[in-house]
């Protein structure tokens, strides 16, 4: 039964990475601690080569002028370890949580689905990568040895001496030959516990003191070691780590339910004041987002972006929930997963609601949802495509008003104007048999419509005996003249019990005004006393 | 060069087609150089690209492909179905005609048969003059209808006439400078809709209406513009309609049509102000008597020319009993619309016109 074991080496700089990608060229440090007793708690690559190493105080590697300092991110960090199992769960329902920086798979069965053991571990590579991750993964027919060889290849204290070495990051032990593949790796490899207490590290250190001093360099030396002896002088824990060198130890994994909770965040050295900036960071953010969601075979509808401000003193903002926070939230009609069309939408969005001061932090969540499903036919009517469409309307309405743009629904009511705008879908409800029977069953003849006039235009009219005989409009010469023909009053009023009350006589009138005749609606606003033409007819 | 050739096939009847077998000789008029001149040269078809290096791109307009014909779609009105064959796909048709001509009429009769066929609409208000009672009434699927509301004010300000009064208070130069800005801002925001929404794609019918918008403006929209809607609807299914006062597309419409009253020339005609009241047009095809034991009008459906002849015994009934008045509906059916083909590229037939009228689904 094969496991394969996926491990982020230099955690808290791969973490850092894939929230600052264009920092991998540099040398980084990641700083913790509290000012000003802050020490360096990881480097990558060229830091060490510039003499950086853990453990020197922040002032000390502030000496060399070509080290980038990050403080130690949290939320980085555990979105790296969302990541990390967004990636293992998309290959096996069965993932154990090992640490921050190590997931374990059940690769038993998943060979009929992604191909052979290589394939599956290039696989898991190339996922890791989309997903901003640098790893290394191992397949062993134990989990213990799957563990040792994916952190082996990265060994502890001396990490960037084993890449150059040669090692791949991608390591298939075949079955039976675990001590054999085991046995260069070093002994630290054994104790290498992110998670491990003070305890634990003492008697780790102390164990390791020991097998140095006995000359055991690497696992296949204790390997060899005999088993009685070995009992004799370390006790179980010694035949312990012993089954583990020899990769003989057998185990069954802890499997967990990754929470599908999609969020991204970025902490700035620097505030941003500008969008053009912070829509580069959005897109990243985006990008690492989708490529989580579809990971999981999941789409969004629901953005929640959070950006933390410096200075903040807005006015007339709805949409603040606290003092140092701005808050845009971006609902979608249908889940989408496409990173372009999320970052066009929420430069819109922002672009009309600017945030108003610097920003120090951007937070982004997704809140997930199932992935759209829609079987197209070829004689099924146009429509518009969902993403297509979201982006046009956002732009329209960024335009026109974001109330001058949908679809109309009517209301309840008798007031003229009684409708409201929402938002238009794509995917109107399909009609039923019976519907569409009715909709053939519609007589084909036009129906006279009213073309509004927004707002109404107040006109001056002569009566007589109550009746207008009339009318004159300076605004707009298509609605004033003598009344050819009229019909009316209609009364109508509402909304009594409001503060909108309105109360109306309507006529119809037809209006000669030269030889042109035009057909309008009348209104007599009874609560204000003006005339005012509603509409035409047209 | 062409006209001599098309001229020789056609004195001989043969059809127009540059093969260098079936028409072995043509001749090419040569230009004369200056200070000589030379006797036309009599070459070979198949050696007309060697002759005139300039002629070798040249593809005979027998072999080019045959544009297809576009599929027509109902407009919603059978009348206007039997002119024009209906609303072609991938086309821009213009509807232009003047107020309470049945332009906005025929526009939702158009919304409405699209959106029985499934389709998804589009209405570009430059005006937002659109009616969604009268939209509903005349069966459009309002679920299936994006309205884009070119305007400055929010709907809530609009709702109330008595909102407006402090806009009256203005000087009539401040207002006629707002309204030429307020038009412009319109036609700015029309324009970039539609192309947003051209490009969306998707769509089965994009109506673009201008129908208040003044002809001066109106004509403001340069040619190159409608040229660009019209290739960005080319050989898709959609289909653009445009509602104007005057024609302004050109020669980048499909389909031309004019609308008026069926009865303006009736009017025009007329010489006295009384004849012309008594036969005011657009009257009801239906007339009223008052049923004495309830109080309420009764229907009584007739002709529309008998309605027209009896349209001041109606009015004279809603005088005499304004609050029994009749509904909308009775008063408001039976207006007439003079469609006139102006133009078709699609199907070259003479202009001609039809008549239809049409009905009032509410009531008042």
């Amino acid at each position: 039964m094969p496991f394969a074991c996926i491990y982020v080496p230099n955690f808290p700089v791969a973490a850092a990475l894939r929230a600052e990608p264009e920092l991998q060229a540099r040398a980084l440090a990641i700083v913790e601690g509290k000012p000003p007793l802050e020490k360096i708690l990881a480097v990558n690559e060229e830091a060490v080569r510039l003499g950086i190493a853990p453990g020197m105080t922040k002032a000390q590697a502030e000496l060399c002028s070509e080290i980038a300092l990050r403080p130690r991110s949290a939320l980085q960090e555990s979105a790296a370890h969302a990541a990390l199992l967004d990636c293992a769960q998309s290959f096996s329902p069965c993932v154990e949580d090992a640490a921050c920086d190590t997931a374990l798979l059940d690769l038993a069965g998943m060979e009929s689905l992604f191909g052979s053991l290589p394939e599956i571990s290039r696989a898991i590579s190339n996922l890791a990568t989309t997903l901003g991750l640098a790893i290394n993964v191992a397949i062993a027919s134990n989990p213990d040895a799957a563990m040792l060889a994916a952190r082996g290849l990265c060994g502890a204290g001396t990490p960037f001496d084993k890449l150059r070495a040669g090692f791949a990051r991608v390591t298939v032990i075949p079955a039976g030959k675990e001590a054999e593949q085991l046995g260069p790796l070093p002994v630290e490899v054994l104790f290498a516990n992110p998670h491990a207490e003070d305890d634990q590290k003492k008697a780790a250190a102390s164990l390791l003191e020991t097998l140095d001093r006995w000359g055991i360099r690497n696992l296949r030396a204790l390997a060899a070691l005999p088993e009685i002896a070995l009992s004799e002088r370390l006790g179980q824990e010694g035949l312990r780590l012993q089954q583990l060198a020899r990769g003989g130890a057998s185990r069954t994994l802890i499997p967990v339910e990754a929470p599908l909770v999609f969020e991204e965040a970025v902490e700035l050295e620097h505030p941003i004041v500008l969008l053009e900036p912070l829509a580069f960071l959005l897109n990243r953010l985006l990008e690492q987002l989708c490529a989580r969601l579809g990971s999981r075979a999941l789409a969004t509808q629901e953005l929640r972006l959070t950006l933390e401000l410096e200075n903040f003193s807005l006015r007339n903002q709805p949409s603040k929930i606290s003092n140092h926070q701005f808050v845009r939230t971006l609902r979608l009609p249908q889940p989408m997963l496409d990173a372009k069309v999320f970052l066009k939408l929420l430069q819109l969005d922002l672009n009309a609601h600017p945030p108003g001061a610097p920003i120090v932090k951007i937070h982004l969540a997704a809140e997930p949802a199932r992935q759209r499903s829609a079987q197209g036919g070829l004689f099924l009517p146009p429509s518009p495509e969902p993403e297509k469409l979201e982006l046009t309307l956002a732009r329209i309405a960024s335009m026109v008003g974001e109330n001058n743009v949908g679809a109309v629904e009517l209301l309840d009511t008798h007031h003229p104007e009684g409708f409201r705008m929402r938002r238009f879908l794509s995917e109107a409800p399909r009609k039923n048999e019976r519907e569409k029977a009715s909709d053939l069953a519609v007589e084909k003849s036009a129906v006279t419509a009213l073309r509004r006039l927004r707002p109404p235009l107040r006109v001056q009219v002569t009566l007589e005996r109550s009746q207008p005989v009339r009318v004159v409009c300076a605004k707009k010469k298509e609605v004033q003249g003598e009344v050819l023909w009229k019909a009316g009053p209609w009364r109508a009023s509402g909304d009594w019990w409001e503060r909108e009350a309105w109360s109306r006589d309507e006529w119809d009138l037809a209006l000669q005004n030269g030889e042109a005749v035009s057909f309008c609606r009348l209104v007599h606003d009874l609560l204000g006393g003006g005339w005012f033409v509603e509409g035409t007819y047209d | 060069m062409s006209s001599a050739v098309v001229s020789t096939s056609a004195a001989f009847g043969r059809p127009f087609i540059f093969d260098s077998k079936a028409v072995p000789e043509v001749s090419l008029p040569s230009e004369p150089a200056e200070g000589q001149g030379r006797p036309p040269q009599r070459v070979r078809p198949a050696g007309l690209a060697s002759a005139d290096p300039r002629l070798a791109h040249i593809t005979p307009a027998s072999r080019l492909d045959i544009r297809p014909a576009p599929e027509m779609v109902s407009s919603g009105v059978p009348a206007i179905d039997a002119l024009t064959g209906g609303l072609p796909r991938g086309c821009l048709t213009e509807i232009c005609g003047p107020a309470s001509s049945g332009r906005t009429t025929l526009l939702l009769a158009a919304l409405a048969a699209a959106t029985r066929r499934g389709e998804f609409c589009v209405v570009v208000d430059a005006s937002d003059a659109l009616d969604p009672y009268s939209a509903a009434a005349a069966g459009v699927d309002l679920d299936r209808l994006l309205w884009v509301r070119c305007s400055e004010s929010s709907p809530q300000k609009e709702c109330s006439p008595r909102g407006h009064r402090d806009t009256e208070k203005n000087s009539l130069k401040n207002q006629i400078q707002s309204q030429s800005k307020n038009q412009e801002n319109r036609l700015e925001q029309f324009l970039r809709a539609t192309d947003l929404l051209l490009e969306s794609g998707g769509f089965g019918l994009i109506v673009l209406d201008l129908g208040d918008i003044p002809p001066l403006a109106a004509r403001r929209i340069p040619l190159t513009t409608w040229f660009r809607f019209r290739r960005a609807i080319e050989h898709t299914p959609t289909a653009l309609l445009a509602i104007e006062q005057h024609a302004i597309a050109g020669s980048c419409s499909s389909l031309l049509l004019h609308l008026g009253s069926a009865d303006d020339q009736m009017l025009r005609t007329e010489q006295t102000a009384a004849e012309r009241q008594k036969n005011a047009a657009h009257g009801p095809s239906t007339s009223l008597r008052v049923n004495s034991s309830r109080g309420s009008p009764v229907v009584e459906n007739q002709k529309a020319t008998e309605g027209r002849k009896k349209i001041c015994r109606v009015e004279q009934s809603v005088i005499d009993f304004p609050f029994v008045a009749p509904t909308h509906a009775q008063l408001l059916t039976g207006l007439d619309i003079t469609a006139e083909l102006i133009r078709s590229r699609l199907d070259r037939k003479p202009a001609r016109s039809v008549m239809f009228a049409t009905k009032t689904a509410w009531a008042g």
